[in-house]
């Protein structure tokens, strides 16, 4: 906790088989490394094969993967809703599984909220007391939990409803309830499990939209599952890809969609439009021997869209300069390289290889 | 070509198979009591020392045992001031009774005034020292106001006067002694049948293994017929109120435990994620959480509860509860119909106001932070504790109005208006004007259709009826269909009492085949229409909490005391659920294939046969089934009427000192004809709908 650079989640050869003999027969192996021929003979099941991987503070991890590829599995063993069956889960590096009782419900009072498909809010409860329902239970008085239970309602919009039901609201309003609930006790640890799937899709993007406006405020360490692409690009500092319990790919959604790292990765990427996910960094080339005459007057960010920018830089006759945070110059960017971006082909896409 | 019908139509050609097999049998099989194959006789091993026609003595003897002799005890006893030497079983139970006792009578003395609770606190010495200690009985103007109170607390001005009314009219006829008994009654059963209940389906949700031992628990205990639990209650818990509050928990306790596990089951897994998540602990995720969430599915429960209690309310008559059934029982005994039916109808009111209050709770959102006045929070406490006061007033004012009854306080029994000498004489005429035609029905039904059905049932072979039956269970559900049905049969068959058992099942089919006659005919015609539809199922609703021993009312009064009757009532009843099921089924029928159908451009005629009939089928042999369970439970209620089946040598174990071991055995033979019936049918409709993709 007192370490900076500790990471907040952190796994380690995390492994969850569901079957009765799982346990027992992955004890009775030698070997460090699971054999999951073995089990998948005696009738397991793999929810989760292997997944190391950290995430520190302030950073979105996005699991993607389709139906029955083991992410929601993934997210329930870091919240240990279900216990994994063997590895290691460290959470500001506290052993996770080592805990009892009492100090894992003290560890979600504190510092743990989930956002859940399906909204989960309590039927009898008005959404004031669902959104206050984990200060509830924790214990705090009524005003402070009906003032911030308020302030929560505020966050997410919805001043006006907090008398409603959750049946008399609209699944996106009811997520919005989700959303105030899971942030009511402040935690540190977000956890969102596919929180936007059952929406409709212009709500959807409208509850992106603001979900990167409350992270943008709050800066909370987050795991996001999915199974929509699009949404991992748009949200995720990092994404992890699994199929059938293996992560397959663990990387920025930039390098990801240049780097496809097996077939499967790649089958995602290959119609994932890259101008709306590459940033400038990712494709600049060095600044070489130019000199400033030869450059455009234009400057355009490192962290920058491609999308947002390139008609700006196709317009300028000179390669157009990248600048960082710092306004320091670290690189340029032809008009042919966005060309080869909107219109190029699969030869335009090694190029790109290349140079990143 | 033909060879292809075959093997298309195995299922057909099994079953046309299957009849020739049965048909060959009965036929040909003698009867004669020495061959097995006609009737299995009584099998015994160790030279006579162990026989299955024993087993009800052996049953007997262990309870006695069990009673009187297991684990002696010291118990002081007060009244003589030594110790006494007891059993701890017997101890344990007459404990358990006597705390039902206090109960009841608590609650029927705060309504009706006494001095046994007072008692319990005392001694009859200290009442017959202190002629001012006794509870005064509650006037029943306040008993009516606090009705209308709580009818417009839970469910408006509606319910209000409707409860308030049916209070009034046991009032002012002249029921309100045993009404109020009735309801001291289910007062104290019904809570009772719901804790233990929610407590049992909250274990069997959290345990597996207890869900699984819960199961086929429920099943016997829900087809088990009422009578039989009457005997071994007569034996541990005495007679009285508290044997029948006990009876009547154990009887009511079933549903309330399937709705408590339903409801919790039906819980989606994020929203117990999403309390874990909340931090919650295991007590807080129970109470805050779970029960809350399946609040809808534990309150019809609790409805299902007070519902059975009623039923109960009658049949626990027979084992010494007072009440309305009490009166009922010896009014129909003596054949006073008129009086019988005055009874009738206050049963059915107070089941009716219960039912609506207790559906007017299910359906009640309550607002937890709402920011009230004082008034606001405790205005029914305060509008009740008004008419108290200007009740009691009332009823002083009453004792200088009247100088023998106070009309205004309490109204004794039979000192009310009444309205039987009318019935009565309603009835008269219709059996003095229409006595030849009814009777001429009577005999017909008798002698042309009840007496040779009977016939044919009972020179069946006992091959040729385990041959029908397990192979119509191996056509459904293969061997292990057929070997569960097989069980059920072998036990019937090991008793002595399988003609019984023959004369219980062919007044049942009778009672099931022209049930779901007119079941299925009324419900087709009214499912044609939404506003039908919607009507239908209010009568239908309407009819299930009366409970089912009233039916024998009108029976008896047209028919007198004949097998006739029993089966009129048996059909009445059994109707219900046969009208019910055909009526969901066919409205719910998916609106796409409807359309799929109109676009299709099919008639109504075709609509109903091509579509709608074929897909409901399953959902109608639910009801098929619901309404085998209901005519076996009227059956064995006919025996009250005067039958010759199964039910007859329960009614006549209740009286017999020794009569346990019988009565759970012939209990159990109802039970199992149930349950065979219930498992064909419900692997039947399952296996249907998942074929039909509906669930």
């Amino acid at each position: 906790m007192s370490n900076e650079n500790q990471p907040v989640i952190k796994c380690e050869a995390v492994y969850k088989i569901f079957g009765d003999e799982a346990k027992k027969i992955i004890d009775a192996q030698s070997s460090d490394v699971v054999n999951i021929e073995e089990l998948n003979q005696a009738g397991c099941i793999v929810g989760v094969n292997n997944a190391s991987f950290e995430v520190h503070k302030g950073e979105m991890l996005v699991v993607m993967g389709l139906s029955g590829s083991g992410k929601s599995t993934l997210l329930r063993c870091i919240s240990r809703l279900t216990d994994v069956t063997c590895g290691k889960v460290l959470i500001d590096g506290e052993d996770l599984l080592a805990m009892n009782e009492k100090e894992l419900i003290e560890l979600r009072r504190s510092k743990m909220g989930m956002v859940f498909q399906s909204f989960a809010l309590l039927p009898h409860k008005t959404v004031l007391e669902n959104i206050a329902f984990p200060l509830q239970v924790k214990g705090v008085n009524i005003q402070d939990s009906i003032k911030r239970a308020q302030e929560m309602i505020e966050l997410v919009s919805l001043q006006g409803r907090e008398h409603s039901f959750p049946r008399q609201l609209s699944g996106g309003q009811q997520q919005r309830v989700g959303i105030a609930r899971s942030l009511a006790v402040e935690p540190d640890i977000w956890f969102l499990d596919e929180p936007f799937s059952a929406l409709d899709p212009l709500i959807r993007k409208e509850m992106q939209d603001e979900f990167l406006r409350i992270q943008a405020v709050l800066k909370k360490t987050i795991l996001f599952v999915t199974h929509d692409f699009d949404e991992a690009l748009r949200l995720a500092d990092r994404i992890a890809i699994m199929k059938e319990g293996v992560i397959e790919q663990l990387d920025t959604p930039a390098n990801i969609v240049l780097n496809p790292a097996t077939p499967y990765v790649r089958k995602f990427t290959q119609e994932v439009p890259r101008e709306k996910v590459l940033r400038v960094e990712s494709v600049m080339e060095e600044v070489g021997k130019l000199k400033a005459s030869e450059l455009s007057t234009l400057r355009v960010s490192k962290d920058a869209i491609i999308e947002t920018i390139a008609e700006a830089v196709l317009s300028e006759s000179k390669p157009v300069p990248v600048i960082d945070d710092t306004d320091k110059m670290i690189g340029i960017l032809n008009c042919s390289t966005i060309i080869h971006m909107l219109f190029g082909d699969k030869s335009a896409e090694n190029t790109l290889s290349k140079t990143s | 070509m033909q060879i292809k019908t075959i093997t298309e139509n195995t299922k057909l050609v099994q079953v046309i198979g299957l009849f020739i097999v049965f048909f060959a049998l009965y036929v040909l099989i003698e009867p004669s009591a020495d061959n097995i194959l006609w009737r299995i006789p009584e099998i015994s091993f160790g030279e006579g020392s162990f026989s299955f026609w024993a087993v009800p003595a052996i049953i007997n003897d262990s309870i006695d045992y069990m009673m009187f002799e297991w684990m002696p005890v010291q118990i002081y006893d007060s009244e003589i001031e030594d110790y006494d030497t007891s059993t701890l079983l017997k101890e344990v139970t007459r404990g358990f009774s006597g705390f039902i006792e206090f109960l009841i009578n608590l609650i029927r003395e705060l309504i009706l005034g006494g001095v046994k609770t007072i008692v319990a606190f005392t001694s009859w010495d200290f009442i017959s020292d202190n002629e001012w200690a006794n509870w005064p009985a509650l006037p029943w103007t306040v008993v009516l106001a606090g009705a209308f109170i709580i009818g417009y607390a839970l469910g408006g001005k509606g319910l209000a006067f409707f409860a308030g009314i049916s209070t009034a009219y046991t009032a002012i006829f002249g029921q309100w002694e045993p009404a109020m008994e009735t309801l001291s009654f289910v007062l104290i059963a019904a809570p009772l049948s719901f804790i233990f209940g929610l407590v049992l389906g909250i274990l069997a949700y959290k345990n597996r293994t207890i869900e699984i031992l819960l199961n086929p628990l429920l099943n016997v205990a829900q087809t088990m017929p009422h009578f039989s639990y009457l005997v071994p209650i007569v034996v541990l818990f005495g007679i009285g109120d508290q044997a029948g509050a006990i009876a009547t928990i154990i009887f009511a306790t079933p549903p309330m435990v399937r709705l408590t596990l339903l409801g919790l089951k039906k819980i989606s897994p994020e929203i117990v994620e999403a309390g874990m998540m909340s931090g919650c602990t295991n007590r807080q995720l129970l109470f805050k959480v779970l029960i809350p969430s399946a609040r809808r599915d534990i309150l019809i429960g609790v409805n299902q509860v007070i519902m059975q209690c009623l039923a109960m309310a009658v049949i626990a008559s027979f084992i010494g509860a007072k009440g309305l059934g009490f009166n009922l029982l010896v009014a129909l005994n003596q054949l006073r119909i008129g009086q019988a039916l005055e009874l009738g109808i206050s049963i059915v009111l107070i089941a009716v106001v219960l039912d609506k209050l207790s559906l007017a709770w299910a359906n009640k959102q309550v607002d937890y932070f709402a920011d009230l006045t004082f008034w606001q929070k405790h205005r029914y406490g305060l509008m009740f504790l008004v008419s108290l006061v200007v009740g009691s007033f009332f009823a002083y004012i009453g004792t200088l109005i009247f100088n023998d009854i106070n009309y205004l306080y309490l109204i004794p029994h039979s000192k009310g208006i009444t309205t039987a000498p009318v019935w009565q004489a309603g009835i008269d005429w219709v059996v003095e004007n229409w006595y030849h035609s009814l009777q001429t029905f009577n005999h017909f039904m008798i002698k042309d259709i009840l007496i040779p059905m009977k016939e044919a049932y009972l020179g069946m072979p006992v091959v040729a009826t385990f041959t029908l039956m397990m192979g119509i269970g191996y056509i459904i559900g293969g061997i292990r269909s057929a070997l569960v049905v097989g069980g059920f049969l072998l036990f019937i068959s090991l008793t002595e009492w399988w003609d019984r058992a023959l004369i219980t099942a062919y007044m049942t089919t009778f009672g099931v085949i022209i049930s779901t006659i007119i079941g299925a005919t009324v419900g087709i015609l009214c499912a044609q229409n939404a506003k039908a539809s919607r009507f239908i199922l209010i009568v239908c609703d309407t009819f299930q909490t009366f409970p089912s021993f009233i039916y024998l009312i009108p029976v008896i009064m047209l028919f007198g005391v004949t097998d006739t009757s029993v089966l009129l009532a048996v059909i009445v009843y059994a109707t219900i659920p046969a009208t019910r099921y055909t009526v969901e089924g066919l409205r719910n029928v998916p609106v796409a294939l409807q359309e799929a159908g109109s676009m299709s451009g099919v008639n109504r005629w075709q609509r109903l046969t091509k579509i709608e009939i074929p897909l409901a089928f399953p959902h109608i042999m639910l009801g098929v089934n619901q309404t085998v369970m209901f005519s076996l439970v009227m059956v064995i209620f006919g025996a009250f009427i005067g039958t010759d089946d199964l039910g007859q040598l329960i009614l006549k174990a209740l009286s017999d000192e020794k009569g346990i071991g019988n009565g759970l055995i012939l209990g159990f033979c109802v039970a199992f004809i149930g349950l065979a019936v219930d498992h064909l049918i419900s692997k039947w409709s399952h296996d249907r709908k998942q074929a039909l993709g509906i669930n």
